[in-house]
């Protein structure tokens, strides 16, 4: 009962995030949005017993592509960034 | 053997209640400052205590428990301070309710000086 | 009797989990987004080792560590990306 309450909950966040992460007019929110959605799509694979693709999604859709996109977002700022 | 795991999972209820007051304080607090304060302390003692409770139902579990919980007890305040610096001096309003502001007062004493 | 508890835990878990996406989704200021996605990468901690326990598997802890310094180092480097100094 608890595993489907969980799913659930990890998908209706995920869905939420990413149409934040389109709709919103300030990258930064947008960056850190798309960043909540490989966190919690990363708890998912957790959750289908796949850990090591749990640890990558982690690694590289959160950790990586974020500071990727603010160390881009700092050489070419703007005077509109937000 | 019982009693150990009827009390981790005593101790991980406490924690997921202090996780609960924790995200409910940055829904009610009014100011980004106050946000980031009790969402760092209370949510920190939460997870502590969650974990303990996992690794007194698990004793086997606890070298890797304690890695963890060192380092979210070592991180999670510096991440907050740097937070909190960063937001003072991209100017984030005070809330109306602030009664001292050491912080502007010390500035505006070396602008002077 | 522990199994209960864990269970109740674990549903307060989730509801703390949507009460801090209230804030998220709702954060006037990008620094409260930040704080908020701190709250939620410490809850989802707790969540991980939730489903470790209810999985019997000790190798899940390991994603747990992985999260932690991740969220670390991504709310530094949004710290000193508004702070215009990266």
């Amino acid at each position: 009962m608890l595993s489907v309450i969980i799913i659930i909950a990890l998908t209706i966040l995920v869905l939420a995030a990413a149409i934040l992460a389109v709709q919103t007019t300030n990258l930064v929110v947008a960056v850190i949005s798309a960043g909540l959605v490989s966190l919690m799509a990363s708890v998912g694979y957790l959750f289908l017993s796949a850990p090591d693709v749990a640890m990558t999604e982690a690694a590289i859709g959160s950790g990586l592509s974020t500071i990727i996109f603010f160390y881009v977002l700092n050489r070419v700022r703007g005077k509109d960034h937000g | 053997m019982e009693v150990l795991q009827i009390t981790g999972g005593f101790v991980s209820l406490i924690g997921a209640v202090f996780l609960f007051l924790g995200s409910l304080g940055i829904v009610r607090m009014p100011d980004s400052y106050n946000r980031i304060q009790t969402g760092t302390k209370a949510t920190t003692l939460g997870t502590l205590m969650f974990l303990i409770g996992v690794g007194l139902y698990n004793p086997s579990w606890f070298p890797k428990l304690i890695v963890l919980i060192f380092f979210i007890l070592f991180t999670n305040p510096v991440s907050s301070h740097v937070l909190a610096r960063a937001a003072y001096s991209i100017g984030t309003e005070l809330t109306k309710l602030t009664v001292v502001d050491k912080l502007k007062d010390s500035r505006g004493e070396d602008i002077d000086a | 009797m522990a199994d209960t508890l864990f269970l109740i835990a674990g549903g307060i878990i989730i509801l703390s989990l949507f009460v801090a996406a209230i804030r998220f989704f709702l954060g006037p200021d990008p620094v409260d987004r930040v704080i908020a996605f701190d709250v939620l990468t410490i809850i989802s901690i707790s969540l991980i080792a939730l489903i470790a326990h209810e999985a019997g598997r000790g190798i899940y802890l390991d994603v747990a560590v992985v999260y932690g310094l991740l969220s670390f180092l991504g709310v530094i480097v949004v710290a000193k990306y508004l702070e215009r100094g990266l």
